[in-house]
């Protein structure tokens, strides 16, 4: 037995005592370039602006003040509710919620239909279907935005074949940012209800059926009650980054689409910048998504325990 | 015959629960030796102990007379067959088979000779240059045998090897077991939830239940002379029944039956008062005046038996199994028969 | 009589699907080819915008800010990859221990916070400590949002791996250290190879981070893109988009493939 070194206690694989140094760098990069970041951005919604961009450190609560309050133009007169800034808010809302709509209506379809091909065949289409996503935005952003401009290619096929006699506007209307954030997104609605589909039980559909349920009936009675955590999940996975977008409503949109991330974005431009500001509508934007985010965690915890 | 593993006390705890109650047993050098249970009942911890993959609570392991339990895996001079083979997916048979080899600094050339060497007596030198996931199951089980056995052990401890296959070829394997074991002269734990299985093959086996060794014995031992009820019940068919013993005398003790019929078996450790009889279903027979009085309810063909299930005169379920011949005469279902039991038929238990 | 699994209407809705997410790329790419030097009209095929891109007036432009997206891509992706792979051994093969769920919430923050919040609180927070906007924070911005990215393939496949194989392992004389270089991650390397084309992908793709950390003179091809494209979109846009494409379906096709042979090594 000479050569047999005793070592510390260990179970074979376990990495119990390494966790600590193994874990390290991921709470240090994330700790200090996001979370630390956060939480300074809460500070700053609470500072006062410097005209040239940037801060001066006295405590206010003027940001959110501006944001939802209107004092008059002098800054006199009694609050009352500012409309400005809730409106935009109200609109990103509505966009998202709207694109998220569109997705779903278009993207249940495809997921259900891409899940009903025989293996090889499911294998192309979900190839064919993700590789949009992993195309840049800003490309695919713009792409769109060549494609559906006044005088661009579908407008002048449209015209061509004498469907329409002058081109459509599209740009920069809330259609438009629709549609790009709709074209942003759809992948991540597909994917969750394709993986929701791919392990449903169609022995259901077919018990149904043999209770003579027509197929619509089966699919709203059974299928939708059975698929819908993917389908939640689809929805928060659109929804929550229409929500903050910036390159679609900016590039697709116009003044009357403005949308949350232009707002933000606006806030740290140049000279016209308000740091506070900015940093409150994106205290507004974060609360927002995680009070989705925790609706979502509980309806999802509930399901759980079922 | 030396010592190879003696296990004193062993506890193992997960948190609140304990998974060893002071589990003790010595298993001798060269011994084909097998711990036997139904899931759950530690066995496998137990093996796991010994391998290294668990740290014990309290006791100690020694392996031919050293303390074990502060070495790592990799210090023991013990390999594992896993239960589902764990054959690193990425090499090559030859290369999962060296691999043991490699780790104590073998050189190349020697090591797979060597390996080579182990693939023949697997009989599957053929297979070399394949990957595991080209392998049938049976083979699998083989290269993992192998691989185990290359480095020379002087433990090999087996977990439910045999699970994996079908009937055939696990009927197959436990002949090929037993012959490797007495080539190679190494120490097998075997650990099996199979009584079969550990029956056929063993030189001893120990049962185990609820983190308890119950009885160690030759796989006679725990047939023919079960301890306790959980013995007697987990190994093979028995009827167990509530008796009364009425009086101890050295090694033999006086037993009234249900129905009142008194016979004399061998002790259990125990005085007098309400205990419990094991009688194996085989070990009666029908006769005009018996030992136990039943009414028969229902008659089952077997093919080389016929198992009659009667009930006794007291209300007990009671199995009887009788040879299939031409001269057994069978009552009829509702008739009542009396029952003879065997010379040492009834075994007296411990609990 | 058609199955249960059969609805009217899906597979036109399938088709109709792919039509939307193709048209649009596969309409600029054609008019990367356009000879015109309009891009309403079509003037024959022609490779000249694709000549423009790399000698054109913008050329020094378009270099340099490909070379610091390149360059960052594979910086960021390299680190967050070595991070994710520590990070993933430690949360499935580290057992119970304090503050594993809060870790996990850790480790996947960067997907849940917004991407333009992400980008404010790090323009506040590295303008504060007074860390000059460039390329080093455009670095570490990627370095971090990359990280869940990585994570997720990478834990994916070691959660299939069973631990009976570092067993075997370390029962046959291998020390932790060979059983984690021999064993575990020739095992995770498809995992890990897919997590990094991810982390790539994602940090070549990144524009809002980007734009907000870049600090001025700074580009990377998708601010460079964005700057040209607020005066309209030119057909060198157009060519360039094309080859990012392409880049792009490469990384996936590249990444499918080793998805694929790692689901043969395994079982």
């Amino acid at each position: 037995m000479a050569g047999m070194t005793p070592a510390p206690k260990e179970n074979g694989t376990g990495y119990s005592s390494l966790v600590a140094p193994l874990l390290l760098p991921t709470w240090a990069m994330i700790g200090i370039f996001l979370v630390l970041p956060v939480l300074l951005m809460a500070v700053y919604s609470f500072l006062t602006k410097e005209f040239r961009g940037g801060v001066i450190w006295d405590f206010t609560l003027a940001a959110y003040d501006q944001f939802f309050l209107n004092r008059g133009l002098f800054g006199d007169e009694p609050p009352t509710l500012e409309w400005t800034y809730i409106t935009i808010f109200w609109r990103s809302i509505w966009q998202a919620a709207v694109a998220t709509l569109i997705c779903l209506i278009v993207g249940f379809p495809t997921a259900w239909f891409i899940a009903t091909r025989p293996p090889k065949a499911r294998a192309v289409w979900l190839f064919l279907v993700t590789i949009p996503y992993w195309v840049n935005l800003l490309i695919r952003t713009v792409s769109l935005k060549f494609l559906i401009r006044e005088n661009g290619p579908l407008n002048e096929s449209l015209m061509s074949i004498g469907l329409i006699t002058d081109p459509l506007p599209l740009v920069n209307t809330n259609l438009a940012v629709q549609l790009g954030l709709f074209y942003s997104y759809l992948p991540f609605m597909v994917l969750p209800i394709y993986a929701a589909v791919e392990r449903y039980n169609f022995a259901l559909s077919e018990a149904a059926a043999d209770l003579y349920a027509s197929r619509w009936v089966t699919l709203r009675e059974i299928v939708l009650p059975v698929v819908k955590p993917g389908i939640v999940a689809g929805c928060i996975l659109v929804f929550v980054p229409s929500l903050g977008a910036f390159l679609a409503p900016d590039l697709l949109g116009g003044a009357k689409t403005f949308m949350i991330g232009s707002l933000i974005d606006e806030q740290f431009r140049g000279s016209q910048g308000n740091w506070p500001f900015g940093a409150a509508a994106a205290m507004i934007l974060m609360t927002l998504v995680l009070i989705v985010l925790m609706i979502y965690a509980r309806a999802q915890a509930k399901g759980e325990a079922r | 015959m030396s010592t190879a593993i003696d296990i004193r006390s062993v506890v193992k705890r997960y948190g609140t629960a304990t998974a060893l109650h002071g589990v003790s047993l010595s298993i001798s050098d060269n011994e084909f030796f097998t711990l036997l249970g139904p899931s759950g009942c530690g066995k496998t911890t137990l093996l796991r102990c010994i391998a290294g993959f668990e740290d014990v609570t309290e006791g100690e392991i020694r392996l031919f007379g050293q303390d074990i339990a502060a070495l790592e895996p990799n210090h023991r001079p013990v390999n594992t067959v896993f239960q589902q083979y764990a054959l690193f997916p990425h090499m090559t048979v030859l290369e999962n088979v060296a691999f043991g080899l490699k780790m104590k600094g073998m050189g190349l050339s020697d090591r797979n000779a060597r390996a080579g060497r182990m693939l023949e007596m697997v009989h599957l030198s053929a297979f070399a240059d394949r990957l595991p996931a080209q392998l049938s199951g049976g083979q699998q089980q083989r290269v993992a045998l192998a691989r185990a056995l290359a480095p020379e052990p002087k433990v090999l401890l087996l977990d439910e090897p045999l699970s994996a296959l079908d009937l055939k070829l696990r009927q197959a394997m436990r002949v090929e077991l037993k012959t490797l074991q007495e080539q190679t002269g190494i120490t097998f734990i075997f650990v099996t939830h199979d009584q079969e299985e550990a029956l056929t093959m063993s030189d001893r086996i120990a049962v185990m239940s609820q983190g308890r060794v119950q009885q160690i014995g030759t796989a006679r031992d725990i047939y023919e002379a079960p301890v306790n009820r959980f013995v007697a019940d987990f190994i093979g068919e028995t009827n167990l029944l509530e008796v009364v013993v009425d009086r101890v005398e050295g090694d033999s003790a006086r037993v009234i039956l249900p129905g009142g019929h008194a016979i004399t078996c061998a002790a259990a450790g125990n005085g007098p008062g309400k205990h419990h009889i094991s009688i194996r279903p085989e070990r009666l027979s029908l006769a005009a005046t018996g030992d136990l009085t039943a009414t028969v309810e229902r008659i089952v063909y077997l093919g080389t038996d016929l198992q009659l299930l009667t009930r006794l005169t007291t209300g007990e379920e009671f199995h009887v199994r009788l040879q299939n011949s031409a001269r057994t005469e069978l009552p009829a279902p509702g008739s009542t028969v009396a029952l003879h039991l065997e010379e040492g038929a009834a075994r007296l238990l411990a609990d | 009589m058609k199955g249960v699994r059969h609805y009217p209407g899906f597979l036109p809705m399938a088709v109709g699907c792919l039509v939307i997410l193709y048209a649009p790329l596969v309409v600029v790419m054609i008019y990367s080819f356009n000879g015109s030097t309009s891009i309403t009209t079509w003037g024959g095929f022609s490779w000249r915008w694709y000549a423009d891109v790399f000698t054109g007036p913008e050329a020094p432009r378009f270099k340099a800010a490909a070379w610091n997206s390149l360059s960052i891509a594979l910086i960021a992706a390299t680190t967050a990859t070595a991070i994710a792979v520590a990070a993933a051994v430690a949360m499935i093969r580290g057992g119970r221990f304090r503050g594993k769920s809060a870790t996990f919430a850790l480790i996947n923050l960067p997907l849940m916070v917004p991407e333009i919040v992400v980008a404010v609180a790090c323009l506040i927070f590295f303008s504060t400590i007074g860390l000059t906007t460039g390329y080093l924070t455009i670095l570490l911005a990627h370095i971090t949002f990359c990280i869940p990215f990585a994570y997720l393939p990478i834990a994916a496949r070691l959660q299939g791996i069973e631990d009976t194989y570092e067993q075997a392992a370390r029962d046959l004389y291998a020390t932790r250290g060979q059983a984690f270089r021999l064993i575990l991650l020739p095992l995770m390397m498809p995992g890990i190879l897919s997590g990094f084309l991810l982390a790539f992908i994602i940090s070549l793709d990144d524009f809002i981070i980007t734009n907000f950390v870049k600090g001025a003179g700074m580009e990377t091809l998708p601010t460079a893109i964005f700057g040209s494209v607020k005066q309209g979109i030119k057909p060198n846009i157009m060519a360039i988009s094309t080859m990012m494409l392409a880049v792009s379906v490469f990384f996936v096709t590249l990444s499918y493939l080793v998805n694929r042979i790692g689901q043969r090594t395994r079982s």
